[in-house]
């Protein structure tokens, strides 16, 4: 073992790397299409009219958000064969990431409809809207613009931590690098290439958001100076 | 075997993983606390150098998988002749991790602070380091709190990740006892609830004290 980068192994092990790579992606899209609707469900769960339901999924909203994402993929991969439900790696992991960064998302959409100016209801109440036509026509598209940003942000969030996906046998990017490692036994490429790799993908991502950011602000008239 | 037979037998194992957890949250946090501050005052600097050197630092841990991050400090720094214990490596990584979003926080505090009072500061003939430390930093934690204690909590669940690199912390206890006595719902359930615990009833309220606190210091809290 040395401290040498050794680029004809970094180039050997390249193209399995990439490969993970899409598999990493594709944990990350469909991960994020189910939170974005669980993220909606929990939202609708603390808007209905009886308190009691309302303040329950308030807790379970709070209890899976200050919980760790680690121990939540255990428990969903390993509790389900205990009861004679067999869950695989990857619909587990999926699951689990849906449930957790739903919770995120339902506060974004909350932050989001919170937004919109007070004002904008009354005066869909002084037209006499219904509430269903308030909500598609007047809030509702208010609203989306306040939400791009946070759910962006949470995209990012989810594909890095898509490598905690690796510790229940899901094949992405971090787990080729580590079987990869293991079997070379050569963990300064592989590692430093999943590092390389997420920051290719993850720093414009970021950048782009930030950039949208601004435009909404701008758009909102939300913008200092 | 119930659920008060599994305490009995493996609940003082899981509290001790429990107080490793609580320490390595502790040492994270203070790291993540220095970092932000440091790095927060560097991205503001007007010297190119020291801006760029902030700039990069935290677009490459915001960038990167915190567990990435974590298994290089671990696996790939003996390579270069650095071996970090287990539980160092954990803090470093968490902490240099956590310290780059901070450092975003604080940046975003100093900006917030009014202008007037930056102006009045410097009516008043006050050197630069003065004006920060005496006038513009006391105003930034009514301002920069509650963002970091979000980022706390995360801190807190983050922790969890330390387990992958050895440390035996509540996780790592909690894996070990699923593979003893495959008793998963029992064990697992059981640390999330001492993470939901920890979390709700001791490290949130005592964040929101401190909010308090600091609101009230510069005279903005609720009478």
């Amino acid at each position: 073992m040395n401290a040498e980068w050794r680029w004809e192994f970094a180039f050997e092990i390249l193209p399995k790397m990439l490969w993970a790579t899409l598999n990493t992606i594709m944990a990350a899209g469909i991960g994020y299409s189910i939170a974005a609707v669980v993220g909606l469900l929990f939202l609708l769960g603390q808007k209905t009219p009886y308190k009691a339901v309302n303040a329950i999924v308030r807790e379970i909203v709070e209890f899976i958000r200050s919980t760790p994402l680690l121990i939540q993929l255990f428990f969903v991969y390993f509790v389900g064969p205990q009861f004679g439900i067999t869950l695989s790696a990857w619909v587990s992991a999926m699951i689990t990431i849906g449930l957790h960064f739903g919770t995120y998302l339902s506060e974004v959409y909350r932050g989001a409809l919170e937004g919109v100016a007070k004002t904008q209801w009354e005066a869909c109440r002084a037209l006499n809207f219904t509430t269903l036509y308030t909500y598609r026509r007047i809030v509702l598209p208010q609203a989306f613009p306040i939400a791009i940003p946070g759910m962006g942000n949470y995209l990012v969030g989810i594909f890095k931590d898509t490598p905690l996906l690796s510790t229940i046998g899901v094949a992405e990017l971090f787990h080729a690098a580590t079987a990869v490692g293991g079997y070379h036994y050569r963990y300064l490429e592989p590692y430093t290439i999943v590092g390389i790799i997420f920051l290719i993908l993850s720093v414009p991502a970021a950048m782009g958001i930030r950039k949208l950011e601004r435009s909404v602000n701008k758009a909102q008239g939300k913008v200092k100076n | 075997m119930n659920y008060f037979a599994f305490l009995i037998e493996h609940g003082p194992t899981l509290l001790l993983g429990t107080v490793t957890t609580i320490k390595v949250l502790i040492c994270a946090t203070i790291l993540y606390v220095i970092i932000s501050i440091i790095f927060g005052l560097m991205r503001l600097s007007k010297n190119p150098m020291i801006q760029g050197t902030a700039t990069v630092y935290i677009e490459f841990f915001r960038g990167t998988s915190l567990l990435v991050q974590l298994f290089w400090f671990y696996y790939v720094l003996p390579f270069f002749g650095l071996t970090l214990e287990a539980f160092t490596a954990g803090v470093v990584a968490i902490g240099m991790n956590f310290g780059a979003y901070g450092a975003e926080i604080v940046r975003g505090g100093i900006l917030a602070v009014p202008k007037g009072q930056w102006e009045g500061a410097f009516a008043l003939n006050f050197s630069p380091a003065k004006r920060m430390r005496r006038i513009i930093i006391p105003q930034i934690f009514p301002i920069i709190l509650p963002p970091a204690a979000n980022l706390t909590v995360e801190l807190l669940k983050a922790t969890a990740l330390v387990a992958l690199v050895t440390v035996v912390d509540l996780t790592f206890e909690a894996k070990q006892i699923n593979s003893i006595t495959w008793l998963s719902a029992q064990c697992f359930g059981t640390a999330l609830l001492i993470y939901y615990i920890i979390s709700r009833f001791f490290l949130v309220p005592f964040l929101r004290w401190l909010e308090v606190l600091a609101a009230n210091k510069v005279g903005k809290g609720k009478v």
